[in-house]
């Protein structure tokens, strides 16, 4: 079991390469330090490797090369996602689907809310109290078709939260929101970081999260820079980033 | 005019009815129980394809001499692997493997049967269905896959249901999503060999799919579709079986015929549903099942 070097990080990417076509890269030598209770967005066009570089960090890939390393854990796979709530991007579910927001949520504990079919007593009174406090107690015997978007996106991130993780790795979870939804969002992740939790996000949206955030990793294949949003999303460097002439 | 009970239970004097009865219940339960999970996958072809690939193992075994079952299952399994396989390791989605996979094992089967020295038994049967030739190793055979069945389907219903939904985060918190699938495939094939003598493969995938999307059709609630689906599909078996008696046709057809029936009646139920929700924003006349939330608003 190798650890990380600074106790300070709880995610560690060492030159990390990857992709799905030989010679062909979509991550190409990324390094990259997550600090323990950091709050970082991924910034990138379509393309740039924001979500397979979320999928490498959550273990869906093997990088080709390099390696990434939690802080006092080892990649073991029971160890890691334990620590970490991951939600997918939601373009690709299905929403006529026949689960209730509370079925929904539950999937992030299935292995904790007892071995019969239903969701045992404590899971439920779980489940139940996360809702409420994101917002969407109403709505946990809803079929989730029956949601606004923005409740849909506080569903998921409820079934990333449900078995208290450490770090919450979210793929655009504000895309396709409306101003207000995107800032109550925010505001739910900042709060969400102020009790401890590291949070990383990819988004392709500059002035509605990305300037929101307190820290910017603009990605392109490689890391073009980071930094606070004041300093990173500089014109140069979001040419770079978005590959304009 | 009374009503004639004894003409009404006629068929129940017979052992062999009452034996064909009990094992098509436990088909059509077995079948709407799986159907649910098969078609909320969106693999509703799988049935149909499975059904076909296990004749070619039903074919071998008969022509080499060992137990038709034995035979069966080992190509059923080995189909659902070899289509999970060519799911997993290429860009190949499901539905092409699917086809390739089971259709060349039919294929193998037909083959084998017109060029193979020994004739085929119950060649008709395995096609179309004999119920009222189940004999006794065929019930508890079928008995206890439906045992197995319900068992796997009991403890694995959380995983199968992540699995299902959002394959890739299922994969994320620890669901061995490769060993859910594969198990899921080998349940398929022995359910699918249990029905083939019964209800034939050529008819089986209605079977399997018509209770699962009329219960569908019916309710939004996962556990309802569930209840649901075994209900419709024990219906169809016992209405499909019972009639067959008294119109003197072939049981697995008719079976088939009362599982498409019950699709039309779901279509109609869910149709008049949607009347009932229908209502007017302006002059736009507009349906849909939802309620209208606090941030739920739109437009026409």
């Amino acid at each position: 079991m190798e650890n990380m070097e600074s106790p300070e990080n709880i995610i560690r990417l060492k030159n990390v390469l990857f992709g799905y076509h030989y010679h062909l890269p979509v991550i190409d030598g990324v390094t990259l330090n997550i600090p323990k209770g950091g709050f970082i967005g991924l910034l990138g066009p379509s393309g740039s490797g924001k979500s397979t570089l979320l999928k490498l960090i959550v273990g869906l890939h093997k990088p080709w090369e390099g390696e990434i390393l939690f802080a006092k854990h080892n990649n073991d796979k029971d160890q890691k996602f334990s620590i970490i709530g991951y939600s997918p991007q939601v373009e690709g579910i299905d929403w006529d689907f026949p689960v209730t927001v509370r079925e929904l949520i539950s999937m992030g504990v299935w292995n904790q809310s007892g071995v019969f079919p239903w969701i045992n007593k404590t899971s439920r009174i779980e489940i139940d109290n996360l809702a409420d406090e994101l917002g969407i107690g109403g709505y946990v015997d809803r079929q989730i078709k029956e949601l606004s978007g923005g409740e849909q996106k506080r569903v998921f991130l409820a079934r990333a939260l449900i078995h208290n993780p450490k770090i919450l790795i979210l793929d655009e979870p504000t895309a396709g929101l409306d101003n207000a939804n995107k800032d109550n969002f925010l505001k739910i992740l900042t709060d969400l970081n102020s009790r401890g939790i590291t949070i990383i996000l990819t988004t392709h949206d500059i002035d509605g999260v990305a300037k929101k955030l307190p820290w910017i990793v603009c990605l392109n294949k490689t890391i073009i820079s980071q930094g606070i949003p004041n300093s990173t999303l500089s014109e140069n460097i979001l040419y770079r980033t978005y590959d304009l002439k | 005019m009374l009503l004639n009970t004894d003409f009404l239970f006629q068929p129940f004097h017979y052992e062999f009815f009452t034996r064909a009865i009990v094992v098509s219940i436990l088909i059509g339960g077995t079948c709407g129980l799986l159907g649910v999970y098969i078609v909320l996958r969106g693999m509703s072809y799988i049935g149909h394809g499975m059904s076909h690939a296990v004749f070619g193992g039903a074919v071998i075994s008969n022509i080499i001499g060992i137990n038709f079952y034995i035979g069966a299952a080992i190509w059923g399994i080995l189909s659902g692997l070899l289509i999970t396989e060519i799911n997993k390791r290429y860009k190949i989605k499901a539905d092409a493997a699917i086809g390739v996979v089971t259709t060349a094992g039919f294929a193998i089967g037909v083959f084998l049967m017109n060029t193979g020295q020994t004739p085929l038994k119950n060649f008709e049967a395995l096609l179309f269905g004999n119920i009222l030739a189940v004999t006794d190793l065929d019930f508890i055979f079928i008995l206890i896959v439906s045992i197995i069945t319900i068992i796997f389907i009991f403890f694995f219903q959380k995983r199968l249901l992540f699995t299902i939904f959002d394959s890739e985060t299922a994969k994320v918190y620890g669901v061995n999503i490769y060993r859910i699938e594969l198990l899921f495939s080998i349940i398929l094939a022995i359910v699918v060999i249990a029905a083939m003598n019964s209800i034939g493969v050529t008819l089986l995938a209605v079977a399997i799919i018509a209770p699962a999307i009329s219960a569908r059709l019916i309710t939004n609630n996962f556990f309802k579709i569930i209840i649901l689906s075994c209900i419709i599909g024990i219906i169809d078996a016992f209405l499909g079986m019972y009639s067959s008696f008294y119109i003197d046709s072939p049981s697995g057809a008719t079976i088939v015929l009362f599982g498409a029936s019950s699709f039309i009646i779901a279509i109609v139920y869910s149709h008049l549903k949607k009347l009932q929700h229908m209502h007017f924003h302006g002059e736009k006349k507009h349906s849909h099942l939802h309620t209208h939330s606090e941030e739920h608003r739109h437009e026409h």
